[in-house]
């Protein structure tokens, strides 16, 4: 277990909390993740959002893109031009059937079939898009979309 | 009208219903409580220790094991005190798989105890010790730990409890409801008399995984005490599977041949799918342990920060994961104060009392919660005493 791994989990923890859980120092915990985010191996801390359970309209969509390599570059520049976009949730280079895997968020399915159309499927090199939406989340980023469970344990004995 | 107060045995009429029930009858009718009174893991079973049951209930295992339990299963209980705690246990014949730390203790002090026998108990603990040596015929001789002492047994007052009745000490570090542990250092003051003794020691570790700062230490590696120490411990605390009811007693041969007959006759053996499990756990889940301690140390700090903040005396607990901070100053009982709380404040904790008369003035407070569900009942007591301030 390491500083990563609980703030993975955690986000929020602070730097004493980290301390107390690792049993090291405060001032130590600090400087580790200072040092952690300066090379950037710690990108940023986010909240985990469910959007179903709020008044915001938003579709998500799988993206299946297959590219021509560029010379010398490979699908890196492309991949950074995709990244660009505000739309772009994640963006991964793949095995297998297609090259970039590709999350856009929109409100409406038509905003993102749009968005691909008019966007992506333009980029050069780009030969062919498949759109697949989301219809439901069960679990991201290792978490379970579901209301918060009830405490289930009885009071027995001491 | 049968006479059932003929029929039943008196030895059972005489124990005392648990006091707290009704507490917890009131809790169980009461909307919008933040509790703070479980003493079990919040945490689920790992999953994978969970797969290995339904493993082998899928493989069809579902008949009896071995009376001490499925051979690999001591393997891995003996090969796990020792890489844990430096304890060397034969799992042939010094390992009895028990249903729950519970059955450990019942079965530990059933072997042990003759009638007449005085038995040593430091208070406040755990609630079971004592209606069971009554049952046995024993008699309990209480220690009453101090807030000052942090709540462990001290050399001198073992010393002025002991008689030539004597039989065994129980010895319960880390403690419920206390969370005080014994360091080495101590239980070498506790060993030093014991030693030219015949008494013998009842060491409950179930929550010797859960310590902070330090490991825990049990009394039998140290020097002549092995030979007079029955260890009861069990998967519950440790690996979140309380309701699996797996546990187990170490003790040297004599007294496990011996404890095996009542284990034998009384239960048969422990559920086989649990034990599997418990293989499991032991086998892959030595992370797991090392995650869930560290949440609740977290939560222990920030709730003992938060109690101090809001004016309770409180020592720090170094183990299990409860706090027992003074709750009165004299002029009010716990039960009150604790019947206010839940009434007015919303917050449920368990009064101290229910762990023996010495507990007053003092709560249980459980952290085996979530952070944000102890920031809440802090919240609600911080406005409660306002309120009556």
């Amino acid at each position: 277990m390491n500083i990563l791994e609980l703030l993975e989990n955690d986000g929020r923890l602070t730097p004493k909390e980290l301390a107390v859980m690792l049993e090291k120092e405060t001032g130590d915990i600090k400087a580790e993740i200072s040092e952690l985010e300066a090379r950037g191996v710690i990108l940023g801390y986010k909240a985990i959002v469910d959007w179903d359970k709020t008044d915001k309209e938003a579709v998500t969509a799988l993206i299946e893109i297959k590219v021509i390599p560029q010379r010398d570059r490979g699908f890196d520049e492309i991949a950074t031009k995709i990244c660009r976009y505000p739309e772009v949730k994640s963006a991964y280079l793949m095995s297998g059937g297609f090259d970039i895997a590709v999350t856009i968020e929109g409100r409406t399915m038509r905003e993102v079939a749009l968005f691909v159309a008019e966007k992506l499927a333009l980029i050069e090199s780009v030969t062919s898009t498949a759109t697949h939406f989301i219809l439901r989340r069960y679990k991201d980023n290792g978490v379970v979309y579901k209301i918060p469970e009830t405490d289930l344990r009885e009071e027995c004995g001491l | 009208m049968i006479d059932y107060s003929k029929i039943l045995s008196q030895k059972i009429q005489n124990v005392k219903p648990s006091g707290i029930r009704k507490f917890f009858d009131l809790l169980n009718g009461a909307d919008d409580i933040v509790g703070l009174t479980v003493g079990q893991p919040d945490f689920p079973t790992p999953r994978h220790i969970s797969e290995q049951a339904i493993r082998s209930i899928e493989e069809g295992k579902t008949y009896y094991t071995a009376n001490s339990g499925l051979a690999e299963l001591r393997e891995e209980i003996a090969a796990y005190l020792n890489r844990r705690f430096d304890l060397k246990y034969e799992p042939s014949n010094e390992i009895i798989v028990t249903v729950g730390g519970s059955e450990a203790i019942d079965a530990s002090l059933r072997s042990l105890i003759n009638p007449g026998d005085e038995v040593i108990l430091p208070q406040p603990s755990f609630v079971c010790y004592a209606p069971i040596i009554e049952l046995c015929g024993g008699k309990v001789v209480e220690i009453n730990t101090r807030v000052e002492n942090s709540f462990k047994l001290t050399a001198q007052e073992l010393k002025s409890a002991i008689t030539e009745k004597t039989k065994l000490l129980i010895l319960p570090f880390p403690n419920n409801p206390t969370g005080a542990i014994m360091t080495k250092e101590e239980l070498e003051e506790i060993a030093a008399i014991l030693r030219p003794t015949n008494i013998a020691i009842l060491s409950d570790e179930i929550y010797a995984e859960l310590t902070y700062g330090r490991r825990h230490v049990s009394i039998a590696t140290l020097d002549g005490m092995r030979e007079r120490t029955v260890i009861a411990s069990g998967f519950s605390k440790a690996y979140a599977m309380t309701g699996w009811r797996l546990g187990y007693v170490a003790a040297p041969k004599e007294i496990a041949e011996q404890m095996y007959k009542i284990h034998q006759y009384g239960i048969m053996c422990a559920p086989t799918a649990s034990q599997f499990a418990g293989v499991q756990a032991l086998r892959c889940g030595d992370d797991d342990i090392e995650y869930m301690k560290a949440q609740y140390n977290r939560r222990r700090v920030m709730l003992l920060d938060g109690l101090h903040a809001l004016g309770f005396e409180c020592f720090e607990p170094e183990g299990a994961f409860y706090m027992f901070p003074r709750v009165t100053d004299g002029t009010e009982s716990c039960d009150s104060f604790c019947h206010r709380l839940l009434n007015e404040g919303k917050v449920a904790i368990v009064p101290g009392t229910a762990f023996g008369d010495c507990g007053e003035g003092f709560a249980r407070i459980s952290y085996a919660y979530s952070v944000s569900h102890i920031e809440q009942a802090l919240d609600r007591m911080e406005k409660f005493l306002k309120n009556n301030r």
